[in-house]
C-alpha cells in the first residue's frame, strides 16, 4: 500500500517509521526543511520538504496514486485541507485526519474526511471511563435507612425513554412515583411515557437499586463511541 | 447587510472600514487584539478577538444569520476552514475565502465556497497594465459545486440533528467511527 503522510512531527515520524517496517510504501511531507532533513537522515529519502497543503506539491508527492493520505500536522485547518484536496482533487480512496479540537469532528466528517483521530477525545474518553457519569442520585434515606428516595435523570441511552413504567421490569419493593419534567413535578402513572431529560423519582429498598439502575439509566457508556 | 470578516490585516481592516462607512452591519474578528489598531477610530462595527475557525467563537460573535462571510487571514487553510464552517454550520451561503494557492482556490470553488486568489488577481492586473493577455489563473471564483457533489440549495446537513450513535444524519455519513 502507498501511504502519504503529511506532517513530520512526532506522530508523522513514528507513523512513517512503523509503516515502513510493516512493508508499506511511504512518502512523508514536512514543510520545515530542517525537520525534513533530520527525518531524511534517519529514515531515508522518503521525505519531501514541501508544504502538503499546496496542491502542486501534493501532486508531486504522488498523491494521485496514494491509497491512503494521513494528515497528522498539529493544525486542524491544515489537516482538513490536506484531506479535502486529497479526496476531491486527487481521488484518494481513504483520508485520515488528526483532529486536535474535538469540536471540529462533526465538521470534518461532514466535509468528507473518512477517518478522524482525535488524541484529545481519546484521552478524554479514557478519563471519563473512570468517572461514573450517569448514576442514581440518592435524595433521602427513610425509616431505618432501608428505604431511599432516588432520582434518575434519563439521558440519551436510557432504556426507559419512550416507555411507560408498566413496560419496565420494576423490581419488587420499589415504586416510581413522580416525574420532574421541565421543572414541573407530576405523578408518574403506569402509562406515563418517559422522555429524555425527565427526572424520575423512585422510592425503594437498597437491594433493588442495581435493577433500577439498569432500567432507568442503562448500561455503562462503554460502547457509545 | 450583515457582514462578518475574519482577519484584521490590511484587506480585512480596509473591508471592515469600507462596509461600515457604507452603512452595513460589520463584525470583524482577529485572534490578536493589536490587529484592530488597523481600524480607524471612526469604525462603528464590532471588533471581536477570537479564532474565526472556532464555531463557538463565531456564534458568540453573532455571526449566525450573516449575509456575507469574508475570510481574509494570512493563512489559506484557516480561511478555507472558516468559510466552510460559515457555510455549513452557520448557513451563510455567501462565504468567501482568500486562497493564494491557485490550485486550492480552483478546487474549493468546486467544493462550494467562493474563492479569492491574490496570485491570479495580481497577475491579471499587471497583465492588463502591460496590455498582455489574461493570466488564466483563478482570480475571484464563484462556487461552482458542492462538497457533496449534488446539493446546491444552501441548506446544511451539519445543522440537522445528530443521531444517538453520534453519526451524522447528513449525506456524508458513510465514514468510519474512531475510538
Amino acid at each position: 500500500m502507498f501511504v502519504l503522510v503529511v506532517g513530520g512531527g512526532k506522530v508523522g515520524y513514528y507513523l512513517a517509521k512503523e509503516l515502513i517496517d510493516a512493508g508499506h510504501e511511504v512518502a512523508l511531507m514536512e514543510k520545515d526543511r530542517r525537520r525534513a532533513g533530520q527525518i531524511a537522515d534517519e529514515i531515508g529519502s522518503i521525505v519531501i520538504a514541501h508544504d502538503g497543503c499546496e496542491g502542486k506539491y501534493l501532486g508531486e508527492a504522488g498523491c494521485n496514486r496514494a491509497d491512503v493520505v494521513a494528515a497528522v500536522t498539529g493544525d486542524d485547518e491544515d489537516n482538513l485541507v490536506i484531506c479535502q484536496m486529497a479526496k476531491h482533487h486527487f481521488d484518494v480512496p481513504r483520508t485520515i485526519a488528526r483532529v486536535n479540537n474535538p469540536k471540529n469532528e462533526a465538521l470534518f466528517r461532514h466535509l468528507g474526511v473518512d477517518e478522524l483521530i482525535s488524541p484529545t477525545r481519546m484521552i478524554l474518553g479514557s478519563i471519563e471511563q473512570d468517572i461514573p457519569v450517569h448514576e442514581l442520585l440518592h435524595l433521602a434515606a427513610l425509616g431505618e435507612g432501608e428505604l431511599e428516595i432516588i432520582e434518575a435523570h434519563l439521558q440519551s441511552g436510557s432504556p426507559a425513554i419512550g416507555h411507560a413504567p408498566r413496560d419496565l421490569a420494576i423490581p419488587d419493593g420499589c415504586s416510581l412515583f413522580a416525574v420532574i419534567r421541565n421543572g414541573v413535578a407530576t405523578p408518574l402513572r403506569p402509562d406515563t411515557i418517559m422522555l429524555e431529560g425527565d427526572k424520575v423519582i423512585a422510592i425503594g429498598n437498597t437491594d433493588c437499586q442495581a435493577l433500577l439502575h439498569a432500567q432507568l439509566i442503562g448500561e455503562a457508556l462503554a460502547t457509545d463511541a | 447587510m450583515k457582514i462578518v470578516i475574519v482577519g484584521c490585516g490590511r484587506v480585512g481592516a480596509s473591508a471592515a472600514d469600507l462596509y461600515d462607512r457604507s452603512g452595513h452591519d460589520v463584525i470583524i474578528l482577529d485572534s490578536v487584539t493589536a490587529a484592530f489598531d488597523r481600524l480607524p477610530s471612526t469604525f462603528g462595527g464590532q471588533a471581536i478577538r477570537g479564532d474565526g475557525t472556532d464555531e463557538d467563537v463565531l456564534l458568540k460573535a453573532g455571526a449566525a444569520g450573516a449575509d456575507v462571510f469574508l475570510a481574509v487571514t494570512e493563512g489559506d487553510n484557516r480561511n478555507v476552514m472558516a468559510a466552510q464552517l460559515a457555510n455549513e454550520a452557520l448557513g451563510i451561503s455567501r462565504s468567501i475565502a482568500k486562497i493564494n494557492d491557485p490550485l486550492r482556490a480552483a478546487a474549493y470553488a468546486e467544493l462550494g465556497i467562493a474563492t479569492l486568489c491574490r496570485t491570479g488577481l495580481m497577475l491579471d492586473a499587471v497583465n492588463e497594465y502591460l496590455a498582455l493577455g489574461p493570466s488564466n489563473l483563478p482570480g475571484m471564483l464563484a462556487p461552482s459545486g458542492h462538497h457533496d457533489g449534488d446539493r446546491h440549495d444552501g441548506t446544511s446537513s451539519l445543522t440537522r440533528p445528530v443521531s444517538p450513535t453520534g453519526a451524522s444524519t447528513g449525506s456524508t455519513s458513510a465514514t468510519t467511527q474512531e475510538v
